[in-house]
Protein backbone atom coordinates (compact mmCIF):
# COMPACT_ATOMS: atom_id res chain seq x y z
CA UNK A 1 0.00 0.00 0.00
CA UNK A 2 2.63 2.60 0.50
CA UNK A 3 5.09 2.69 -2.35
CA UNK A 4 2.13 3.61 -5.07
CA UNK A 5 1.34 7.07 -3.47
CA UNK A 6 2.36 10.15 -5.19
CA UNK A 7 6.07 9.86 -6.85
CA UNK A 8 8.26 11.77 -5.05
CA UNK A 9 8.52 15.10 -7.31
CA UNK A 10 9.87 14.84 -10.95
CA UNK A 11 13.29 15.34 -11.22
CA UNK A 12 15.00 13.40 -8.22
CA UNK A 13 18.10 14.59 -7.67
CA UNK A 14 20.05 13.71 -4.87
CA UNK A 15 20.65 16.03 -2.07
CA UNK A 16 22.24 13.44 -0.52
CA UNK A 17 23.79 10.09 -0.27
CA UNK A 18 24.10 7.96 2.28
CA UNK A 19 26.29 5.19 0.53
CA UNK A 20 26.94 1.61 2.82
CA UNK A 21 27.42 3.25 5.94
CA UNK A 22 28.25 1.73 8.91
CA UNK A 23 28.54 3.60 12.44
CA UNK A 24 30.45 2.24 15.18
CA UNK A 25 31.74 3.62 18.82
CA UNK A 26 34.31 2.35 20.70
CA UNK A 27 32.80 2.17 24.68
CA UNK A 28 33.95 0.62 28.02
CA UNK A 29 32.35 -2.65 27.15
CA UNK A 30 33.77 -2.43 23.69
CA UNK A 31 33.11 -1.84 19.94
CA UNK A 32 29.58 -0.77 19.50
CA UNK A 33 27.88 -1.03 15.88
CA UNK A 34 25.57 1.66 15.48
CA UNK A 35 24.32 1.50 12.39
CA UNK A 36 25.49 -1.55 10.06
CA UNK A 37 25.65 -0.74 6.12
CA UNK A 38 22.98 1.54 5.66
CA UNK A 39 22.16 3.10 2.31
CA UNK A 40 19.79 6.03 1.43
CA UNK A 41 19.01 9.07 -1.00
CA UNK A 42 17.58 12.15 0.24
CA UNK A 43 16.05 13.94 -2.71
CA UNK A 44 15.87 17.87 -3.20
CA UNK A 45 12.88 19.02 -2.02
CA UNK A 46 12.28 15.97 -0.12
CA UNK A 47 11.02 15.46 3.41
CA UNK A 48 12.86 12.20 4.59
CA UNK A 49 12.06 10.86 7.76
CA UNK A 50 14.23 8.15 9.67
CA UNK A 51 12.12 6.30 12.40
CA UNK A 52 12.70 3.90 14.90
CA UNK A 53 12.63 2.89 18.60
CA UNK A 54 15.60 4.08 20.84
CA UNK A 55 18.72 1.88 20.11
CA UNK A 56 18.48 1.56 16.34
CA UNK A 57 21.07 4.14 15.45
CA UNK A 58 19.03 7.20 13.84
CA UNK A 59 20.43 9.46 16.07
CA UNK A 60 23.83 8.70 15.36
CA UNK A 61 23.27 8.23 11.56
CA UNK A 62 21.69 12.28 11.70
CA UNK A 63 25.36 12.96 13.46
CA UNK A 64 27.28 11.42 10.88
CA UNK A 65 25.33 13.16 8.53
CA UNK A 66 26.02 16.31 10.36
CA UNK A 67 29.88 15.47 10.32
CA UNK A 68 30.40 15.04 14.09
CA UNK A 69 31.46 11.64 13.44
CA UNK A 70 33.22 9.85 10.77
CA UNK A 71 31.53 6.47 9.52
CA UNK A 72 33.75 3.44 10.07
CA UNK A 73 32.81 2.08 6.36
CA UNK A 74 30.43 3.46 3.75
CA UNK A 75 30.31 7.34 2.41
CA UNK A 76 27.94 10.12 2.85
CA UNK A 77 28.01 12.83 0.07
CA UNK A 78 26.02 16.15 0.41
CA UNK A 79 25.29 17.15 -3.38
CA UNK A 80 27.89 14.39 -4.33
CA UNK A 81 31.00 15.72 -2.18
CA UNK A 82 31.94 13.43 0.56
CA UNK A 83 30.78 14.79 3.88
CA UNK A 84 34.25 15.01 6.06
CA UNK A 85 33.08 17.56 8.92
CA UNK A 86 30.34 19.70 10.43
CA UNK A 87 29.00 22.56 8.24
CA UNK A 88 26.27 25.36 8.08
CA UNK A 89 25.44 23.31 4.20
CA UNK A 90 23.54 20.90 6.71
CA UNK A 91 21.99 23.11 9.60
CA UNK A 92 21.17 20.52 12.49
CA UNK A 93 18.08 21.56 14.76
CA UNK A 94 18.95 19.21 18.08
CA UNK A 95 16.33 17.82 20.94
CA UNK A 96 18.25 19.62 23.61
CA UNK A 97 17.19 23.27 24.39
CA UNK A 98 20.55 24.36 25.06
CA UNK A 99 21.56 24.72 21.70
CA UNK A 100 21.12 28.03 21.70
CA UNK A 101 23.80 30.35 22.63
CA UNK A 102 22.43 31.90 26.09
CA UNK A 103 24.62 34.90 25.68
CA UNK A 104 23.15 36.26 22.43
CA UNK A 105 19.10 37.26 21.88
CA UNK A 106 16.47 35.66 19.73
CA UNK A 107 17.61 37.43 17.20
CA UNK A 108 21.34 37.42 17.77
CA UNK A 109 21.12 33.67 17.98
CA UNK A 110 20.10 33.56 14.34
CA UNK A 111 22.27 36.79 13.35
CA UNK A 112 25.10 35.43 14.42
CA UNK A 113 24.50 32.18 12.64
CA UNK A 114 24.25 34.07 9.51
CA UNK A 115 27.23 36.33 9.73
CA UNK A 116 29.43 33.07 10.62
CA UNK A 117 27.49 30.65 8.22
CA UNK A 118 26.66 32.90 5.12
CA UNK A 119 29.00 35.50 5.97
CA UNK A 120 26.42 38.34 5.89
CA UNK A 121 27.00 41.94 7.63
CA UNK A 122 25.72 42.41 10.66
CA UNK A 123 23.22 45.01 8.91
CA UNK A 124 21.82 42.03 7.16
CA UNK A 125 21.72 39.44 9.42
CA UNK A 126 20.51 41.64 11.95
CA UNK A 127 17.69 42.19 9.14
CA UNK A 128 16.95 38.56 8.01
CA UNK A 129 17.06 37.47 11.74
CA UNK A 130 14.10 39.70 12.43
CA UNK A 131 12.29 38.74 9.48
CA UNK A 132 13.22 34.95 10.67
CA UNK A 133 12.01 35.86 13.96
CA UNK A 134 8.77 36.96 12.87
CA UNK A 135 7.85 34.05 10.71
CA UNK A 136 8.35 31.57 13.85
CA UNK A 137 5.97 33.85 15.97
CA UNK A 138 8.88 35.32 18.07
CA UNK A 139 8.82 38.74 16.64
CA UNK A 140 7.78 40.63 19.75
CA UNK A 141 10.73 38.26 21.63
CA UNK A 142 13.54 39.28 19.04
CA UNK A 143 15.31 41.12 21.76
CA UNK A 144 14.85 38.45 24.60
CA UNK A 145 17.58 36.05 25.86
CA UNK A 146 17.14 32.37 25.56
CA UNK A 147 16.24 31.85 29.25
CA UNK A 148 13.54 33.29 29.68
CA UNK A 149 11.86 31.84 26.97
CA UNK A 150 9.43 28.41 27.07
CA UNK A 151 11.27 25.18 25.90
CA UNK A 152 8.71 25.46 22.56
CA UNK A 153 10.24 29.29 22.02
CA UNK A 154 13.50 27.95 22.48
CA UNK A 155 12.87 25.31 19.52
CA UNK A 156 11.22 27.66 17.27
CA UNK A 157 14.59 30.20 17.14
CA UNK A 158 16.56 27.24 16.38
CA UNK A 159 14.05 25.81 13.84
CA UNK A 160 14.72 29.45 12.78
CA UNK A 161 18.37 29.93 12.67
CA UNK A 162 18.19 26.58 10.86
CA UNK A 163 16.00 27.55 7.91
CA UNK A 164 17.93 31.47 7.83
CA UNK A 165 20.97 29.77 7.23
CA UNK A 166 19.43 28.40 3.82
CA UNK A 167 21.49 25.11 4.00
CA UNK A 168 21.49 22.44 1.38
CA UNK A 169 19.84 19.57 3.84
CA UNK A 170 18.60 20.70 7.15
CA UNK A 171 18.66 18.16 9.90
CA UNK A 172 16.57 17.81 12.88
CA UNK A 173 17.31 15.26 15.00
CA UNK A 174 14.15 14.50 17.57
CA UNK A 175 13.30 18.17 17.48
CA UNK A 176 10.02 18.00 19.71
CA UNK A 177 10.44 15.25 21.80
CA UNK A 178 11.44 17.39 24.98
CA UNK A 179 7.96 18.98 24.18
CA UNK A 180 4.32 18.74 25.64
CA UNK A 181 2.06 16.93 23.49
CA UNK A 182 0.08 19.82 22.41
CA UNK A 183 2.96 22.22 21.90
CA UNK A 184 4.23 19.16 19.79
CA UNK A 185 1.44 19.18 17.39
CA UNK A 186 1.42 22.83 17.04
CA UNK A 187 5.24 22.82 16.65
CA UNK A 188 5.14 19.92 13.59
CA UNK A 189 2.10 21.91 11.47
CA UNK A 190 3.88 25.05 12.20
CA UNK A 191 7.41 23.10 10.70
CA UNK A 192 5.32 21.40 7.82
CA UNK A 193 4.64 25.21 6.75
CA UNK A 194 7.57 26.42 7.05
CA UNK A 195 8.90 23.32 4.99
CA UNK A 196 6.35 23.80 2.13
CA UNK A 197 7.11 27.36 2.06
CA UNK A 198 10.69 27.44 1.24
CA UNK A 199 10.72 23.52 0.34
CA UNK A 200 13.13 22.40 2.18
CA UNK A 201 15.02 19.56 1.99
CA UNK A 202 14.95 17.59 5.15
CA UNK A 203 16.39 14.45 6.95
CA UNK A 204 14.15 14.25 10.04
CA UNK A 205 15.11 11.69 13.15
CA UNK A 206 11.90 11.25 15.21
CA UNK A 207 10.56 7.91 17.32
CA UNK A 208 6.76 8.91 16.82
CA UNK A 209 4.59 7.44 14.10
CA UNK A 210 2.32 9.76 13.62
CA UNK A 211 5.00 12.92 13.33
CA UNK A 212 6.96 10.67 10.89
CA UNK A 213 3.90 10.56 8.72
CA UNK A 214 2.80 14.06 9.64
CA UNK A 215 5.96 15.87 8.90
CA UNK A 216 7.54 13.64 6.43
CA UNK A 217 7.07 12.77 2.34
CA UNK A 218 8.77 9.61 2.78
CA UNK A 219 9.73 7.59 6.10
CA UNK A 220 12.27 4.99 6.67
CA UNK A 221 12.27 2.05 9.03
CA UNK A 222 14.97 1.35 11.00
CA UNK A 223 15.68 -1.68 13.21
CA UNK A 224 17.86 -1.84 15.84
CA UNK A 225 20.84 -3.82 17.23
CA UNK A 226 22.71 -2.81 14.64
CA UNK A 227 20.53 0.02 13.19
CA UNK A 228 19.29 -1.01 9.88
CA UNK A 229 17.01 -0.26 7.70
CA UNK A 230 13.82 -2.39 7.72
CA UNK A 231 10.64 -0.74 5.36
CA UNK A 232 10.27 2.19 3.46
CA UNK A 233 6.99 3.88 2.94
CA UNK A 234 6.04 6.80 0.50
CA UNK A 235 3.82 8.78 2.39
CA UNK A 236 1.12 10.53 0.03
CA UNK A 237 -0.26 13.78 0.60
CA UNK A 238 -3.34 11.84 2.01
CA UNK A 239 -1.99 9.84 4.32
CA UNK A 240 0.12 12.69 5.96
CA UNK A 241 -3.37 14.59 7.12
CA UNK A 242 -4.05 13.73 10.41
CA UNK A 243 -7.61 12.00 10.56
CA UNK A 244 -7.66 10.15 7.44
CA UNK A 245 -8.47 6.72 7.14
CA UNK A 246 -5.26 6.66 4.86
CA UNK A 247 -3.13 7.82 8.15
CA UNK A 248 -4.47 5.89 10.38
CA UNK A 249 -4.03 2.65 7.96
CA UNK A 250 -0.68 3.47 7.69
CA UNK A 251 0.16 4.09 11.34
CA UNK A 252 -1.43 0.91 12.09
CA UNK A 253 0.81 -0.78 9.11
CA UNK A 254 4.09 0.76 10.62
CA UNK A 255 3.38 0.06 14.23
CA UNK A 256 2.59 -3.60 13.45
CA UNK A 257 5.88 -3.76 11.44
CA UNK A 258 7.80 -2.36 14.54
CA UNK A 259 5.99 -4.48 17.40
CA UNK A 260 5.63 -7.71 14.94
CA UNK A 261 8.89 -8.02 13.57
CA UNK A 262 10.64 -11.49 14.79
CA UNK A 263 12.81 -10.42 17.42
CA UNK A 264 9.70 -7.97 18.85
CA UNK A 265 9.12 -9.11 22.58
CA UNK A 266 12.93 -8.33 23.47
CA UNK A 267 12.66 -4.37 21.59
CA UNK A 268 12.50 -1.81 23.60
CA UNK A 269 9.19 -0.22 21.22
CA UNK A 270 8.42 2.63 19.80
CA UNK A 271 6.16 4.99 21.97
CA UNK A 272 3.14 6.83 20.44
CA UNK B 1 4.05 33.16 20.49
CA UNK B 2 1.49 31.07 19.94
CA UNK B 3 1.56 27.82 21.82
CA UNK B 4 0.27 29.41 24.95
CA UNK B 5 3.25 29.65 26.77
CA UNK B 6 4.88 32.94 28.81
CA UNK B 7 8.39 33.47 29.51
CA UNK B 8 9.53 32.89 32.85
CA UNK B 9 9.99 36.48 34.58
CA UNK B 10 12.80 36.68 36.64
CA UNK B 11 12.78 37.12 40.73
CA UNK B 12 8.68 37.44 41.50
CA UNK B 13 8.98 37.31 44.95
CA UNK B 14 5.97 39.08 46.63
CA UNK B 15 6.87 41.80 48.35
CA UNK B 16 6.21 41.54 52.50
CA UNK B 17 5.33 44.82 54.25
CA UNK B 18 8.19 45.17 57.27
CA UNK B 19 11.23 42.64 55.15
CA UNK B 20 13.92 45.05 54.33
CA UNK B 21 16.24 44.29 51.23
CA UNK B 22 19.41 41.91 52.11
CA UNK B 23 21.76 45.19 51.35
CA UNK B 24 19.52 46.79 54.16
CA UNK B 25 19.89 43.86 56.33
CA UNK B 26 23.48 44.55 56.00
CA UNK B 27 24.23 48.21 56.42
CA UNK B 28 22.23 47.31 59.93
CA UNK B 29 24.44 44.49 60.60
CA UNK B 30 27.12 46.72 59.83
CA UNK B 31 26.07 49.45 62.21
CA UNK B 32 25.11 46.99 64.77
CA UNK B 33 28.96 45.56 64.62
CA UNK B 34 30.59 48.89 64.58
CA UNK B 35 28.59 49.70 67.55
CA UNK B 36 29.40 46.64 69.91
CA UNK B 37 33.36 47.64 68.96
CA UNK B 38 32.54 51.05 70.08
CA UNK B 39 31.02 49.97 73.34
CA UNK B 40 33.46 46.92 74.15
CA UNK B 41 36.48 49.50 73.07
CA UNK B 42 35.24 52.09 75.53
CA UNK B 43 34.65 49.53 77.92
CA UNK B 44 38.05 48.02 77.70
CA UNK B 45 39.66 51.45 77.97
CA UNK B 46 43.06 50.64 76.06
CA UNK B 47 43.75 51.45 72.83
CA UNK B 48 46.98 50.17 73.40
CA UNK B 49 45.19 46.61 72.95
CA UNK B 50 41.66 48.07 71.14
CA UNK B 51 41.34 51.77 69.35
CA UNK B 52 37.44 52.28 69.60
CA UNK B 53 35.79 52.28 65.99
CA UNK B 54 35.97 56.40 65.90
CA UNK B 55 39.64 56.38 66.92
CA UNK B 56 40.10 54.21 64.00
CA UNK B 57 38.24 55.98 61.56
CA UNK B 58 40.22 58.89 62.83
CA UNK B 59 43.52 57.47 62.03
CA UNK B 60 41.86 56.35 58.77
CA UNK B 61 41.15 59.89 58.01
CA UNK B 62 44.18 60.79 58.99
CA UNK B 63 46.81 58.66 57.17
CA UNK B 64 44.53 59.05 54.19
CA UNK B 65 44.98 62.88 54.11
CA UNK B 66 48.41 63.19 55.04
CA UNK B 67 48.89 61.13 51.91
CA UNK B 68 50.61 57.91 53.59
CA UNK B 69 47.63 55.59 52.86
CA UNK B 70 47.06 56.35 49.10
CA UNK B 71 50.84 55.66 48.35
CA UNK B 72 50.81 52.33 50.56
CA UNK B 73 47.95 51.70 48.81
CA UNK B 74 49.00 52.51 45.08
CA UNK B 75 52.21 50.12 45.92
CA UNK B 76 50.38 47.43 46.83
CA UNK B 77 47.92 47.68 44.27
CA UNK B 78 50.57 47.95 41.64
CA UNK B 79 52.21 44.90 42.37
CA UNK B 80 48.81 43.19 43.29
CA UNK B 81 47.77 43.93 39.65
CA UNK B 82 51.33 43.21 38.11
CA UNK B 83 50.93 39.51 39.53
CA UNK B 84 47.05 39.17 38.76
CA UNK B 85 47.40 40.32 34.94
CA UNK B 86 50.59 37.80 34.82
CA UNK B 87 48.68 34.88 36.43
CA UNK B 88 45.81 35.27 33.97
CA UNK B 89 48.12 35.05 30.74
CA UNK B 90 49.45 32.02 32.26
CA UNK B 91 46.37 30.26 33.82
CA UNK B 92 45.02 31.29 30.14
CA UNK B 93 48.08 29.36 28.54
CA UNK B 94 47.67 26.56 30.60
CA UNK B 95 44.01 26.08 29.81
CA UNK B 96 44.39 26.75 26.69
CA UNK B 97 47.40 23.65 26.41
CA UNK B 98 45.09 21.44 28.16
CA UNK B 99 41.59 22.16 26.01
CA UNK B 100 44.08 21.48 23.16
CA UNK B 101 45.23 18.01 23.67
CA UNK B 102 45.23 14.99 26.61
CA UNK B 103 49.40 15.60 27.49
CA UNK B 104 48.22 19.65 28.08
CA UNK B 105 44.90 18.11 30.18
CA UNK B 106 46.80 16.11 32.19
CA UNK B 107 49.75 18.64 32.83
CA UNK B 108 47.03 20.71 34.11
CA UNK B 109 45.47 18.10 36.48
CA UNK B 110 48.65 17.20 38.06
CA UNK B 111 49.97 20.38 38.77
CA UNK B 112 46.91 22.15 39.65
CA UNK B 113 46.47 19.01 42.49
CA UNK B 114 50.08 19.36 43.24
CA UNK B 115 50.37 23.06 43.86
CA UNK B 116 46.81 24.45 44.27
CA UNK B 117 46.94 23.46 48.31
CA UNK B 118 50.69 24.96 48.75
CA UNK B 119 49.58 27.67 50.41
CA UNK B 120 51.53 30.99 48.58
CA UNK B 121 53.47 32.14 51.49
CA UNK B 122 54.84 29.14 51.66
CA UNK B 123 57.06 29.93 48.15
CA UNK B 124 58.21 33.05 50.03
CA UNK B 125 61.66 32.10 50.98
CA UNK B 126 62.34 30.30 47.46
CA UNK B 127 61.40 33.73 45.76
CA UNK B 128 63.21 35.61 48.44
CA UNK B 129 66.29 33.10 46.97
CA UNK B 130 65.84 33.78 43.08
CA UNK B 131 64.58 37.15 43.19
CA UNK B 132 65.69 38.77 46.28
CA UNK B 133 63.98 41.38 47.97
CA UNK B 134 61.64 43.50 46.19
CA UNK B 135 58.71 43.50 44.26
CA UNK B 136 59.38 40.67 41.61
CA UNK B 137 59.61 37.71 45.00
CA UNK B 138 55.79 39.22 45.81
CA UNK B 139 55.10 39.32 42.66
CA UNK B 140 56.16 35.75 41.79
CA UNK B 141 54.55 34.37 44.81
CA UNK B 142 50.84 36.58 43.97
CA UNK B 143 50.77 34.43 39.93
CA UNK B 144 51.67 31.33 42.00
CA UNK B 145 48.44 32.19 44.29
CA UNK B 146 46.16 33.47 40.97
CA UNK B 147 47.18 30.84 38.72
CA UNK B 148 46.28 27.61 39.81
CA UNK B 149 42.92 28.23 40.81
CA UNK B 150 41.86 30.09 37.73
CA UNK B 151 43.58 27.63 35.58
CA UNK B 152 41.38 24.94 37.23
CA UNK B 153 38.15 27.21 37.09
CA UNK B 154 38.28 27.82 33.67
CA UNK B 155 38.94 24.23 32.47
CA UNK B 156 36.32 22.86 34.38
CA UNK B 157 34.08 25.94 32.91
CA UNK B 158 35.40 24.18 29.16
CA UNK B 159 34.69 20.95 30.33
CA UNK B 160 30.87 21.89 31.18
CA UNK B 161 30.49 23.21 28.22
CA UNK B 162 27.04 21.21 27.33
CA UNK B 163 27.89 18.72 24.08
CA UNK B 164 24.58 20.31 22.31
CA UNK B 165 25.94 23.28 22.61
CA UNK B 166 29.48 22.39 21.32
CA UNK B 167 27.57 20.99 18.21
CA UNK B 168 25.26 23.94 17.45
CA UNK B 169 28.88 26.04 17.72
CA UNK B 170 30.86 23.57 15.37
CA UNK B 171 27.46 23.77 13.01
CA UNK B 172 27.47 26.92 12.22
CA UNK B 173 30.93 26.99 10.91
CA UNK B 174 32.83 27.81 14.43
CA UNK B 175 36.38 26.26 14.57
CA UNK B 176 39.81 27.42 16.15
CA UNK B 177 40.30 30.52 17.48
CA UNK B 178 36.42 31.63 16.69
CA UNK B 179 35.12 28.19 18.35
CA UNK B 180 37.29 29.22 21.15
CA UNK B 181 36.57 32.64 21.36
CA UNK B 182 32.83 32.88 20.25
CA UNK B 183 31.54 29.62 21.99
CA UNK B 184 33.92 27.95 24.92
CA UNK B 185 35.22 31.39 26.44
CA UNK B 186 30.96 33.04 26.96
CA UNK B 187 29.86 29.51 27.61
CA UNK B 188 32.81 29.10 30.37
CA UNK B 189 31.92 32.49 31.74
CA UNK B 190 30.48 31.73 34.78
CA UNK B 191 33.25 29.65 36.08
CA UNK B 192 36.16 31.70 34.77
CA UNK B 193 34.70 34.48 36.46
CA UNK B 194 34.51 32.81 39.34
CA UNK B 195 37.86 31.67 39.30
CA UNK B 196 39.11 35.18 38.48
CA UNK B 197 36.85 36.22 41.91
CA UNK B 198 38.79 33.19 43.54
CA UNK B 199 42.32 34.32 42.62
CA UNK B 200 41.70 37.60 43.24
CA UNK B 201 40.64 37.38 46.74
CA UNK B 202 43.93 34.81 47.29
CA UNK B 203 45.99 36.94 45.38
CA UNK B 204 45.10 40.13 47.86
CA UNK B 205 45.67 38.24 51.03
CA UNK B 206 49.41 36.71 49.91
CA UNK B 207 50.06 40.27 48.81
CA UNK B 208 49.15 41.32 52.54
CA UNK B 209 51.58 38.37 53.82
CA UNK B 210 54.09 38.72 52.11
CA UNK B 211 54.64 42.88 52.86
CA UNK B 212 54.77 41.78 56.24
CA UNK B 213 56.97 39.19 56.40
CA UNK B 214 59.11 40.78 54.47
CA UNK B 215 58.56 44.19 54.35
CA UNK B 216 61.28 45.57 56.68
CA UNK B 217 63.71 46.68 53.98
CA UNK B 218 61.47 47.02 51.34
CA UNK B 219 61.65 50.96 50.80
CA UNK B 220 58.37 52.19 49.44
CA UNK B 221 56.35 48.82 51.03
CA UNK B 222 52.83 48.60 50.64
CA UNK B 223 49.35 47.94 53.03
CA UNK B 224 50.87 45.36 55.15
CA UNK B 225 53.93 47.12 55.73
CA UNK B 226 51.76 50.07 57.32
CA UNK B 227 50.07 47.92 59.03
CA UNK B 228 53.61 45.72 60.42
CA UNK B 229 55.26 49.31 61.45
CA UNK B 230 52.69 50.66 63.10
CA UNK B 231 52.30 47.90 65.08
CA UNK B 232 55.94 48.11 66.04
CA UNK B 233 55.26 51.34 67.17
CA UNK B 234 52.34 50.75 69.26
CA UNK B 235 50.22 52.89 66.74
CA UNK B 236 47.51 50.17 67.31
CA UNK B 237 44.32 52.73 65.72
CA UNK B 238 46.50 53.25 62.59
CA UNK B 239 46.72 49.38 62.59
CA UNK B 240 43.10 48.92 62.66
CA UNK B 241 42.62 51.87 59.74
CA UNK B 242 45.06 49.19 58.14
CA UNK B 243 43.00 46.38 58.37
CA UNK B 244 39.71 48.15 57.50
CA UNK B 245 41.76 49.64 54.28
CA UNK B 246 42.41 46.46 53.19
CA UNK B 247 38.60 45.26 53.64
CA UNK B 248 37.28 48.36 52.31
CA UNK B 249 39.65 47.70 49.09
CA UNK B 250 38.58 44.48 48.87
CA UNK B 251 34.63 45.25 49.45
CA UNK B 252 35.24 47.81 46.41
CA UNK B 253 36.85 45.59 44.58
CA UNK B 254 34.03 43.09 44.42
CA UNK B 255 31.04 45.28 44.29
CA UNK B 256 32.37 47.89 41.32
CA UNK B 257 34.18 44.66 39.62
CA UNK B 258 33.36 41.69 40.21
CA UNK B 259 29.30 42.15 41.00
CA UNK B 260 29.40 44.25 37.88
CA UNK B 261 30.65 42.44 35.65
CA UNK B 262 28.30 39.31 36.82
CA UNK B 263 25.39 41.55 36.08
CA UNK B 264 26.04 42.72 32.94
CA UNK B 265 26.97 39.23 31.69
CA UNK B 266 26.22 35.94 33.50
CA UNK B 267 23.04 37.04 35.16
CA UNK B 268 21.23 38.75 32.42
CA UNK B 269 21.91 35.73 29.96
CA UNK B 270 20.76 33.17 32.60
CA UNK B 271 24.06 31.40 32.64
CA UNK B 272 24.06 31.51 37.00
CA UNK B 273 24.66 27.98 38.12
Amino acid sequence: MPAEGRAPAAPAKAALDVDRVSLRYATEAGIVTAVEDVSFTVRTGERLVLLGPSGCGKSTLLRAVGGFLKPASGEIRLGGAPVAAPGPDRMVVFQEFDQLLPWRTVSGNIAFALRRARGLSRAEAREVALDWAGRVGLGKFADAFPHTLSGGMKQRVAIARAFAVQPAILLMDEPFAALDALSRRRMQDELLGLCEETGATCLVVTHAIDEALHVGTRTLVMSPHPGRIAAEYDVPEVARRRGTPQFAALEAEIQARLFGGPRAAAEEVVDV
Amino acid sequence: MSDGTLPVSAATSPARPMSLSPRARQAVILVALAAIWEIYARWLGNSLLLPTFFETLTALWTATLNGELPDRTLASLSVLLSGYAIGIVLAAAITALAVLNRWGESLLSLLTSMFNPLPAIALLPIALLWFGIGASSVIFVIVHAVLWPLALACHAGFRAVPPTLRMAGRNIGLSGPSYVFALLVPAALPSILSGLRLGWAFAWRTLIAAEMVFGASARSGGLGWFIFTNRAQLETANVFAGLLAVILIGLAVEIFVFATLTRLTVQRWGMEG
